[in-house]
């Protein structure tokens, strides 16, 4: 049931990162097993699949966090395989780490600072950041362990943003925030897109990813399972690559959360 | 009036002990590094200062604005080679390293230097000279002076953490490694760069001692060492202004149990030390508790 990679995305010119049959190992445990995926400039890429089917150790690699076994790792056509997480930041791989990651001692401004202190140039500012997230100017003084869940993912985001990333990683945003809180944040998605760049996430809420993506891509214990966009593929083919069953379209037919209009 | 002179004069030794453990906590404070070498890097600068002197007859203090230099670079070199690789294989290995780092250093001076004590500045009029409160206080003007210096570095570390580019990689790499790399910092440089700043300011305290007592090759560990960490656990792992905090209560709890009489002076500073781990492990200042 594999679709050809960048199938009808053609027109889009070279992927902004390509994956070549990446694996990576936990100890003896193959998180990810000879994936490949390419990424298209301007799309919201959008990685889904269950616990532990290697969408963060996905994310985490492409970020320089770990190490693959074998495989490569192409941005904007040129291999950062070997490259420090560092150096990918700086050329313009950001992510947003699983679990916001803020610098909980700093106030908030000092979280973005040090996000704008290796930033390459672009649109993103500080200023920019409290113009989009009007409420944040208010705060900025404030620690930033002190603030709620959202408002903390909201931060992490904008850390990223103001070191104007080409291409920026989200790691399940949705972990540990109310429904609406999510909404709120993936909402705001446009607004970041508008600015040029392109979103590769990961995404365990299904329904949530299929809303915002334009591009999906299941994984189940590190293998592809579907490839295409969320018009272009059904609940039961969502369902069936996400269980795993054995590429037989929803046997029992309840439509998941993955539900497509 | 021999009591308000113990604590005036503990109080202003506390300063001196500020200037042993402010790098030592800084050092915890970002790398979780307990640096056992510390005092020994200490020694070395008060050597090298001794060195210059001996070499050119440039004036005392001048030597301090080339040791502390020389000594930072030291320290980030050190950083960035020796403790960097060890820290990448866990806690232990670290404090292992630093062990061997001070045995060599200490060995190596009794080597070339032998064991002669050595001190720098005597007979230097900022070394000599004291003044009086009163009939029966005597305030040498050096331990105001290395107090004051205490106060101006610890001051210049807080602004350069609170206000600089790098103070905030420092505190933001100490939060979280993963999340300052994923901004773009190289943590490693972030170290080193605490490093130099923590070798710089012992450097000034290697100085300050051998100006206010003498240096031998086992001073950086029986005394430098031990005095800075006392210093840091009174005040409280990792907190810049409890260094001198706990410096004070050191030098008081010394001059104090000196009065009482004159062998208890360490026994003395001990003490408050053991009271202080059981009663508030977590130090004067820190308000988290230790786990």
């Amino acid at each position: 049931m594999n679709e050809s990679t960048g199938g009808g995305r053609a027109g889009n010119g070279t992927p902004i990162l390509e994956v070549r049959d990446l694996s990576v190992y936990h100890g003896q445990l193959r998180a990810l097993d000879a994936l490949s995926l390419r990424v298209y400039p301007g799309e919201v890429y959008a990685i889904i699949g269950a616990n532990g089917a290697g969408k963060s150790t996905l994310l985490r690699t492409i970020a320089g966090l770990h190490h693959p076994q074998s495989g490569s790792v192409l941005f904007e056509g040129t291999d950062v395989t070997g490259l420090r997480p560092e150096r990918r930041a700086r050329q313009g791989i950001v992510m947003v780490p699983e679990g916001r990651r803020l610098f909980g001692s700093l106030s908030v401004e000092e979280n973005l600072k040090v996000g704008a202190t290796y930033a390459r140039s672009g649109p993103w500012t500080i200023e920019r950041v409290y113009e989009t997230f009007d409420w944040m100017r208010d705060r900025r003084n404030q620690r930033a362990q002190q603030l709620s869940g959202g408002e903390q993912q909201t931060v992490a985001i904008g850390r990223a943003l103001v070191a104007n990333p080409r291409l920026l990683l989200l790691d399940e945003l949705s972990l540990g925030l109310a429904p609406l809180i999510v909404q709120r944040i993936y909402g705001m998605l446009p607004q970041i897109l508008e600015t040029g760049l392109t979103v590769l996430l990961v995404e365990q809420d299904v329904s949530q990813a299929l809303r915002v993506a334009t591009h999906i891509h299941c994984l189940l214990e590190g293998r592809t399972t579907l490839e295409g966009t969320p018009a272009g593929v059904s609940a039961e083919q969502v369902e069936a690559a996400y269980f795993g069953l054995a590429g037989t379209a929803a046997v029992n037919g309840h439509p998941g959360e993955g539900s497509v209009s | 009036m021999a009591w308000v002179n113990a604590v005036i004069q503990g109080v202003l030794t506390g300063g001196l002990y500020a200037l042993f453990a402010c790098g030592l906590s800084l050092l915890f404070g970002v790398m979780k590094v307990v640096n056992l070498a510390h005092g020994d890097l200490a020694v070395i600068a008060g050597y090298v200062a001794i060195g210059i002197i001996t070499a050119t007859h440039m004036p005392v203090l001048w030597s301090v604005v080339v040791v502390v230099p020389v000594m930072a670079v030291l320290g980030y070199v050190l950083q960035r080679t020796v403790i960097q690789s060890s820290l990448n294989r866990g806690v232990l290995t670290t404090l292992i390293v630093t062990l061997g780092l001070s045995m060599v250093i200490e060995n190596g001076l009794l080597q070339f230097f032998s064991a002669d004590t050595r001190g720098i500045g005597a007979g230097m009029s900022l070394v000599t000279s004291s003044f009086s409160l009163g009939s029966q206080i005597q305030i040498a003007w050096l331990l105001v002076v290395i107090f004051a210096v205490a106060v101006v570095v610890l001051l210049g570390l807080q602004y350069f953490l609170s206000g600089s580019s790098y103070g905030r990689l420092i505190r933001a790499v100490a939060d979280d490694q993963e999340a300052a790399q994923l901004s773009g910092a190289d943590y490693r440089h972030v170290f080193g760069i605490a490093a130099a700043l923590a070798l710089g300011t012992v450097a000034l305290g290697g100085i300050a001692y051998g100006m206010y007592s003498d240096l031998d090759p086992t001073t950086g560990t029986d005394t430098i060492l031990l005095f800075a960490f006392v210093a840091v656990v009174i005040g409280g792992l990792g907190s810049l202004w409890g260094t001198l905090l706990g410096g004070i209560v050191l030098g008081v709890a010394q001059q104090i149990g000196a009065q009482i009489n004159i062998s208890d002076e360490l026994l003395a500073g001990y003490l408050v030390f053991l009271a202080v781990l059981v009663l508030r492990p977590q130090g004067l200042t820190s308000r988290r508790a230790q786990t």
